[in-house]
């Protein structure tokens, strides 16, 4: 009898491991909270760092999912979690009651709520946005501020949420400063008549390929990067939005009105996972996501024999270092079902 | 400007504000430059909400000032503090209500203090009994006058005679806030809206008709300091912070400025003048300043105290404009009269210690 | 009128040092970005101020240098640009392929050219 494994989550790293599982002739089930697959992916239009299409990966994960008879259970959560001597039974919010060899937790993350960074007004005043919200705009073709004019000058802010105590996330989310760099260089594409500045602490550019694109957004493009947290973003008479930044390499404190403000809003454990560790016994690091047992050769094992981790869940990744993760994780599982367990 | 963004924000800095038997500390500072505010705030809470406000004759300064200018060291502070929460205790009361903001600052950092060093509480309480014999036990409950103003504002807009409205034009009176520092800055979690939004003013000019504008030097500082302005030579800093709100605040032409601290009225009342002499710039319209009026007095003058009462002739920057537009009827040739009124002479009695 | 207030009141309003972006004049900085496109590639490490012969000695720094021409605060590379010796210790170093000694010329030039700014 095929083993069978249940996937919880159905972003990029949930569905590359029931493909993947799949393929190798397991009998999967994938649960999903929300209506449809893909996640966070479905919140970006074009990628770094080449700039392809979001879509694309979705067709490349669709591929490998669909029409292979994999059990998606969508709009459903997990209730309830336990183990017997042999198997592993998770309860759903429908009540079905599910029997597995092994789970894989790929339950991703959630972006960073930029209203708690108060100083920055998001939702408070009209044309301060997020990086998802950028996004979105990408998507419609329209960057454009609440009142519908076309913006002159826009600001970036980096490491919103992110390396930040009061925030209460020390850590860095990896991504942010490649996104900045992308969404600077797009905004240019769409208004070239535009100026952008980018607001940073560094300028962590640690992939392949992400270097180039911070040095095409300077060449290329002329967007302006400055050194400096923004302390504090108001509204001026006229709907500008007035910032205050040190300018560090210059020494000096610097005053600037923008149009249209960006921020990068960090990546933090998914309330989805908080719930999942919280019924699971399942242990999460300083920084709430979850803890695997080792750093270097187990980041997909979890404290509890059976289950696994796949994807952001862990930690921030790209979407290429997802992909990588799960299949370990399909690695991990494979080997974790021949000892007949 | 999305109002409901910020209603979140103040829905999650609430705060626990005692709602009777006050024990009341004066301030230094505000009985010098506006005299009728402390009194007609004990008037309010006396005579229009009934409540219990206590305040002992012997309660010292909290030496704030001393403390901030580097001149007393924390340690005395902290046991001048503690001899006031000892007065407190002595009397039967637990609610501390400080009128200064600097006090209130500093009581709720020494409270802090205390929470995660109870070795140097321990310390000041044998400094205490050495010094003056006496035995303190911390409030239960702190927060500052404006606290407790904005916790009766609908009482005291149920009452009002007047709204912040201009009654010729019907519109709502332009005000800004402005909020010590020391309110909410260093604990935000202590401040009626915490430190970015603070609402613990914007709370009455709704409640009462007026209409707040948010500008973009909100969050400056006035520029009193106490470093800034002791030293004459310093002062330059001071008013530059205060030029910095008037010239961002001027082009939302707002009619008045509502303060809760003791300094920063004074500041913003007198520098206006100072600015005007020196550079001959004035940034109210129609050639006029913009008056700054302490909470209390906002809280008497729409419950209809006389404005000469309430000590408004003492402000260098001209109150009267706000007056005619709020229609409020008063006598000009009174405004310097100094003979004390029947109606203040209640409040004026001390409660036999 | 400034030593009138200092007689009068013993103090004079402190002016503010933030660098006010909008009315700053850029005009120095578009003119070497015409002619230097490789002026865009700074991101101001400070390499080039690190070997610089002058920056050894005097104030010079050609990475404040290149924010403030950026920034639009004039005065300070007008006063310090003479001091270059064009060696072109800075060019060497150079980790993004920045033309900095055709800067330092380029500015000279947008100087001279400007009337307002003639050294």
């Amino acid at each position: 009898m095929n083993k069978h494994v249940v996937v919880i989550g159905g972003g990029v790293a949930g569905l590359e491991v029931a493909g993947q599982l799949s393929k190798a002739g397991i009998d999967v089930t994938l649960i999903e909270k929300e209506t449809k697959t893909g996640g966070n992916l479905n919140k970006w239009y074009k990628l770094f760092p080449d700039r392809r299409k979001s879509s694309e990966i979705k067709e490349y994960l669709d591929g490998i999912t669909l029409n292979r008879g994999i059990n998606l259970l969508t709009n459903t959560t997990i209730e309830m979690f336990n183990r017997n001597r042999n198997h592993l039974l998770i309860t759903t919010n429908g009540g079905k009651e599910l029997v597995a060899d092994a789970i894989v937790v790929a339950t991703g993350f959630d972006l960073f709520k930029s209203a708690r960074k108060e100083e920055y007004g998001y939702g408070i005043y009209d044309n301060v946005f997020t990086s998802a919200d950028l996004e979105e705009m990408f998507r419609n073709g329209k960057i454009a501020l609440a009142n519908g004019t076309v913006p002159e000058t826009i600001g970036i802010i980096h490491c919103v949420g992110s390396r930040d105590e009061k925030a209460g996330n020390l850590y860095c989310s990896k991504l942010c400063c490649v996104t900045a760099v992308k969404q600077a260089i797009e905004i240019r594409e769409y208004l070239p008549e535009s100026k952008v500045f980018c607001f940073y602490m560094d300028m962590r550019m640690g992939g392949a390929f992400y270097e180039e694109l911070y040095r095409e957004a300077q060449e290329k493009w002329g967007v302006s990067f400055i050194r400096g947290k923004v302390s504090e973003a108001s509204e001026t008479i006229e709907g500008k939005l007035l910032i205050k930044v040190e300018d560090t390499l210059a020494g000096r404190p610097l005053k600037m009105k923008l149009d249209l403000l960006v921020l990068m809003a960090g990546m933090e454990m998914s309330e989805g996972g908080k719930k999942i560790a919280g019924i699971g016994g399942l242990n999460t690091g300083e920084n709430r996501f979850f803890a695997a047992t080792d750093n270097h050769f187990g980041s997909n094992i979890s404290n509890i024999d059976g289950i696994f981790y796949a994807g952001t869940c862990t930690a921030p990744m790209n979407i290429t270092e997802t992909i990588s993760h799960a299949r370990a994780a399909v690695v991990e599982v494979i080997d974790y079902l021949k000892d007949g367990r | 400007m999305n109002l409901e963004g910020k209603k979140v924000i103040w829905n999650d800095y609430q705060k626990e504000i005692a709602d009777d038997k006050y024990y009341y500390v004066r301030s230094c500072v505000r009985q010098n430059f506006f005299p009728g505010s402390e009194t007609a705030f004990l008037k309010i809470m006396r005579e229009e909400l009934n409540k219990d406000v206590y305040e002992h004759p012997c309660h010292t300064t909290c030496t704030g000032i001393g403390y901030h200018s580097d001149i007393i060291p924390v340690e005395t502070t902290m046991t001048v503090v503690a001899r006031q929460f000892a007065i407190m205790t002595e009397a039967g009361y637990e609610n501390l209500m400080p009128s200064c903001i600097t006090s209130f600052g500093l009581y709720t950092e020494i409270l802090d203090t205390w929470h995660h060093f109870p070795e140097v509480e321990e310390k000041v309480r044998r400094q205490l009994k050495k010094a003056t014999g006496r035995e303190f036990k911390k409030p239960k409950n702190l927060a500052h006058a404006s606290d407790v103003i904005f916790k009766f504002r609908k009482e005291i807009g149920a009452k009002a005679k007047y709204k912040l409205i201009n009654k010729k034009t019907g519109e709502p009176l332009k005000v800004v806030d402005h909020i010590g520092c020391h309110y909410a800055k260093m604990f935000p979690s202590k401040g009626v809206g915490g430190a970015e939004y603070p609402y613990v003013l914007t709370g009455m000019i709704e409640e009462w008709g007026g209409q707040i504008i948010d500008y973009p030097e909100r969050r400056h500082c006035c520029g009193f300091g106490f470093r800034q302005y002791l030293v004459q030579a310093n002062r330059g800093f001071s008013i530059a912070c205060s030029k910095e709100k008037f010239e961002s605040m001027k082009p939302f032409k707002p009619d008045m400025i509502i303060t809760n601290c003791p300094g920063c009225p004074m500041f913003l009342d007198r520098w206006q003048y100072v600015i005007n002499e020196m550079e001959g710039k004035r940034y109210g319209q129609n050639g006029e300043g913009i008056p700054v009026f302490t909470y209390e007095e906002v809280a008497g003058l729409v419950l209809g105290y006389d404005p000469w009462d309430l000590g408004l002739q003492m402000h260098q920057t001209d109150c009267e404009p706000v007056l005619q537009k709020m229609g409020i009827e008063y006598s000009p040739e009174d405004k310097y009269n100094l003979e004390i009124r029947p109606s203040y002479t209640e409040s004026h009695k001390l409660i036999n210690v | 009128m400034v030593d009138d207030n200092m007689d009068r009141f013993g103090f004079t309003i402190s002016t503010g040092r933030q660098i006010d972006y909008e009315s700053n004049d850029r005009s120095i900085a578009e003119y070497i970005l015409d002619k230097e496109p490789s002026f865009r590639l700074c991101i101001e490490c400070g390499g080039c101020s690190a070997t610089c012969t002058t920056g050894n000695f005097t104030g010079f720094s050609l990475r404040e240098l290149n924010i403030l021409i950026k920034r639009g605060e004039n005065d300070k590379v007008r006063q310090n640009l003479k001091k270059c010796m064009l060696c072109g210790k800075c060019t060497l170093v150079c980790p993004r392929g920045v033309n900095t000694r055709n800067i330092v010329v380029l500015a000279k030039e947008a100087f001279q050219k400007s009337d307002e700014y003639a050294i």
